[in-house]
């Protein structure tokens, strides 16, 4: 093995444009992820079967298919017809709905682990159906699934990668440029270790928040 | 698609999808149970490495590992693998890592007193695990392992990214073939979602027969909609840690 | 407590403990415990066990002759069911040792010294010892029949097929014949317990220990269990210690009761005195309580 550091240091200003990327793509995909999320677990319970069925079968069909050909399609398909984007909001925009279908499953976990008796106190006190969500339901939900909402960012972040197949200059998108260019392999290796640097703190940081959260 | 396409790449495509699916899942079954037992040795060394590949791995990115496995590990070690293989190990040794969650998980959920009771019949601890605890936690492993074995049919759509003639590389031939990508990609989804589907049903199956074997009626459930629809990948993120 | 080991010679008579003399033995107990001379078979010498802070039994001695029936009784948190969990291995004492058959249970002599034992020498000699514990325990994942063959088959090297007539000789005594193909879940507690009683005999163990074995069960079960190991007790000499709450059923079986307080035998005799006259102000509260 011919490890070359002058290499490494050539690289380096290319990674932490890189690591930019990724972050932007992870929080902005993160944020979609939660809120698309919540949105799908609320019309999962609707009474009207005209909403949950629909949503049920396009979460379904999301989750049981790959991020990576959601790319393609999102990325060479969706312009035929619609807004053509950048590399990184439609990577933004596939990272968060492709996730938004697990975080609508830990939603539900969430508000199906709320007491049976919180609904019906609310009833009781005749609280509206808005007021009975948001004031009641959620705020108990919530504290529950933050840990595992965490877990799902740290999948995401390793799921992050593959934006750079459509283009988007992320960690890897940068290493395979770079590696391409100089016909050299460290780039690789450093960004390989660098979802490990990153995903090991991430994982103490989920695990310390599920001991305060989850009584 | 044009039809030659269709029939030239796409089909054998799916035929190359289902290979590195089974391949894969077939590494990775292997570490999910060597890394499993072995995290919860009672050597804390065994432990401790187990625990090792455990954090390295599930920090691991499976594309970045692919890619390095293609790219890197030849110009680093003069070595170099057929494309299918290196998708298949970076598969197999990522997935397995999250494996070796559930079967940590499994069999630490088998009751302590199953354990008192092998060790009031003089059992040793091999035949205690081989005979007791590995067939109770089994039952346990099956949904979550058809969970991960999803994840892992989504995962092999990477394989085409270093050049494996999988059925996303056949699509990506056509959009690049015809200019035209919308029914090629609609194909591919679907495509995916059937195989995901039959694999829920096979998984299923396997359910039945691991319950049944303790005496266990498995609960109704349908199509692809399954009791607990967590992510192994993810819900390994906060579990355990070395040692 | 050494000092109140019961004689052999003063064995009651109204329960014949000579081979001789027994009462139609069930052929599946034929076997049991040949070796019963009466001898001293446990020994627990100046054992002490605590769990954290809590001291729950504190410099105990006391023996156990070979072939008799030995009842622990006494308030709940006192030490009995700790005193089968030591003997079974699942807990190490912290000081003291226990012998069983003249061998030490957790420790090995080396050079002269007694040291901590070994996976394989505590194996040997627990052989000697079954439990049937309080939730049964029997696997879930095997049918009856393999619940009771399991450990013979893979522990004391038998062919399948005498193991598999050891287990429907005892299926036989327990009274659970066409229940071999079940699973444990589809038995009821009182049968599963049975069972357990079943598979600790196959082992031919020589020391049965008994925890609580009807405390799990439903009030109408309880008979079935206790008649079976009535019929065990009176007609073998296989050695029991046997923690209960059924008081009658220990007066029944018992050659021996020892009353626990506070991780000390405090008395001890046989279940006539112990119930009828006993000296301690402590067992006379205990036993107005539950009796």
């Amino acid at each position: 093995m011919n490890w070359n550091w002058d290499v490494v240091a050539d690289f380096m200003p290319r990674f932490w444009d890189g690591v930019l990327v990724t972050l932007q793509a992870l929080v902005l995909g993160s944020l979609l992820a939660f809120s698309l999320g919540l949105v799908w677990a609320i019309a999962q319970r609707s009474k009207v079967k005209l909403i949950r069925w629909p949503v049920v079968g396009i979460t379904e069909f999301i989750r049981n298919t790959p991020l990576l050909v959601q790319l393609f399609f999102l990325f060479y398909v969706v312009p035929e017809w619609g807004p053509s984007m950048s590399p990184l909001v439609t990577g933004v925009i596939g990272l968060g709905l492709h996730y938004s279908t697990y975080t609508a499953e830990v939603y539900r976990a969430g508000i199906d682990g709320v007491p049976v008796g919180q609904w019906e106190a609310a009833t009781a006190l005749s609280l509206p159906r808005t007021r009975t969500w948001t004031a009641v339901i959620l705020p108990q939900a919530i504290r529950r699934v933050i840990p595992a909402l965490g877990n799902y960012v740290v999948a995401m972040l390793k799921d992050s990668p593959m934006i750079a197949v459509i283009g988007a200059f992320e960690m890897l998108g940068e290493a395979r440029a770079f590696s391409n260019e100089t016909f050299t392999f460290e780039a690789y290796t450093i960004v390989g270790v660098a979802f490990i640097v990153i995903a090991y703190p991430a994982s103490l940081l989920i695990r310390a928040m599920e001991r305060r959260l989850v009584k | 698609m044009t039809w030659p396409l269709f029939t030239e790449w796409f089909l054998p495509g799916v035929w190359i999808t289902v290979q590195v699916t089974l391949g894969s899942a077939a590494l990775a079954l292997l570490v999910s149970f060597v890394i499993g037992i072995a995290r919860s040795s009672r050597l804390w060394i065994v432990r401790f490495a187990a625990g090792c590949y455990f954090e390295v791995f599930r920090g691991t990115s499976a594309l970045v590992f692919m890619l390095w496995m293609a790219f890197a590990f030849p110009l680093m070690f003069g070595w170099v693998f057929v494309p299918m293989a290196a998708g298949v190990v970076a598969l197999g040794l990522t997935y397995g890592a999250y494996g070796s969650e559930i079967v940590r998980g499994a069999l630490q959920s088998v009751p302590a007193a199953q354990r008192e009771a092998g060790i009031a019949l003089s059992f040793t601890r091999a035949q205690r695990l081989r005979r007791i605890e590995l067939p109770q936690a089994w039952p346990e492993m099956v949904p979550p392992f058809n969970n991960l074995l999803i994840e892992l049919l989504k995962g092999t759509a990477l394989v085409s990214v270093i050049s494996v003639a999988d059925m996303t590389f056949a699509a990506n031939l056509s959009r690049l073939a015809s200019n035209e990508s919308a029914p090629a990609y609609t194909l591919l989804l679907v495509a995916y979602f059937v195989l995901a589907f039959v694999l829920t049903r096979g998984m299923r199956l396997v359910e039945r027969r691991a319950k049944a074997g303790v005496g266990q009626r498995p609960e109704p459930r349908r199509g692809l909609r399954a009791a607990r629809k967590t992510n192994p990948k993810a819900d390994a993120q906060s579990a355990g840690g070395v040692g | 407590m050494s000092s109140d080991t019961p004689n052999p010679a003063e064995t009651p008579q109204d329960k014949p403990r000579t081979p001789e003399g027994k009462p139609d033995v069930p052929e599946a107990l034929a076997h049991v415990n040949p070796r019963v001379d009466g001898s001293e078979l446990i020994r627990f010498d100046r054992v002490t066990k605590r769990f954290g802070d809590h001291v729950v039994l504190d410099d105990l001695e006391f023996t156990v002759a070979s072939g008799k029936h030995v009842t622990l009784i006494g308030p709940s948190g006192s030490g009995k069911t700790t005193i089968l969990r030591l003997l079974m291995t699942l807990l190490k004492p912290d000081e003291g040792t226990i012998t069983v058959g003249g061998r030490y249970l957790t420790h090995e002599e080396r050079n002269g010294k007694l040291v901590p034992a070994g996976e394989k020498h505590i194996r040997e000699v627990r052989k000697n010892i079954g439990m049937v514990f309080q939730q049964f325990n029997l696997f879930p994942n095997m049918r009856v029949l393999r619940n009771i063959t399991e450990a013979p088959v893979h522990v004391l090297g038998l062919s399948k097929e005498e193991a598999e007539e050891r287990a429907r000789e005892l299926l036989e005594l327990v009274g659970l014949t066409e229940h071999v193909d079940k699973y444990p879940t589809q038995l009821s507690g009182g049968q599963q317990q049975r069972v357990a009683i079943a598979r600790a005999l196959a082992m031919r163990p020589q020391v049965l220990l008994l925890d609580e074995v009807t405390s799990a069960l439903d009030p109408e079960l309880v008979a079935g269990v206790l008649d079976v190991l009535r019929d065990i007790a009176h007609t073998t000499d296989i050695t029991m210690l046997c923690v209960t709450h059924e008081m009658n059923f220990a007066r029944d079986i018992s050659d021996d009761v020892l009353m626990f307080n506070e991780g000390r035998v405090i008395e001890s005799g046989s279940p006539e005195k112990m119930f009828n006259d006993p000296d301690h102000p402590r067992t006379r509260e205990f036993l107005s309580a539950v009796l």
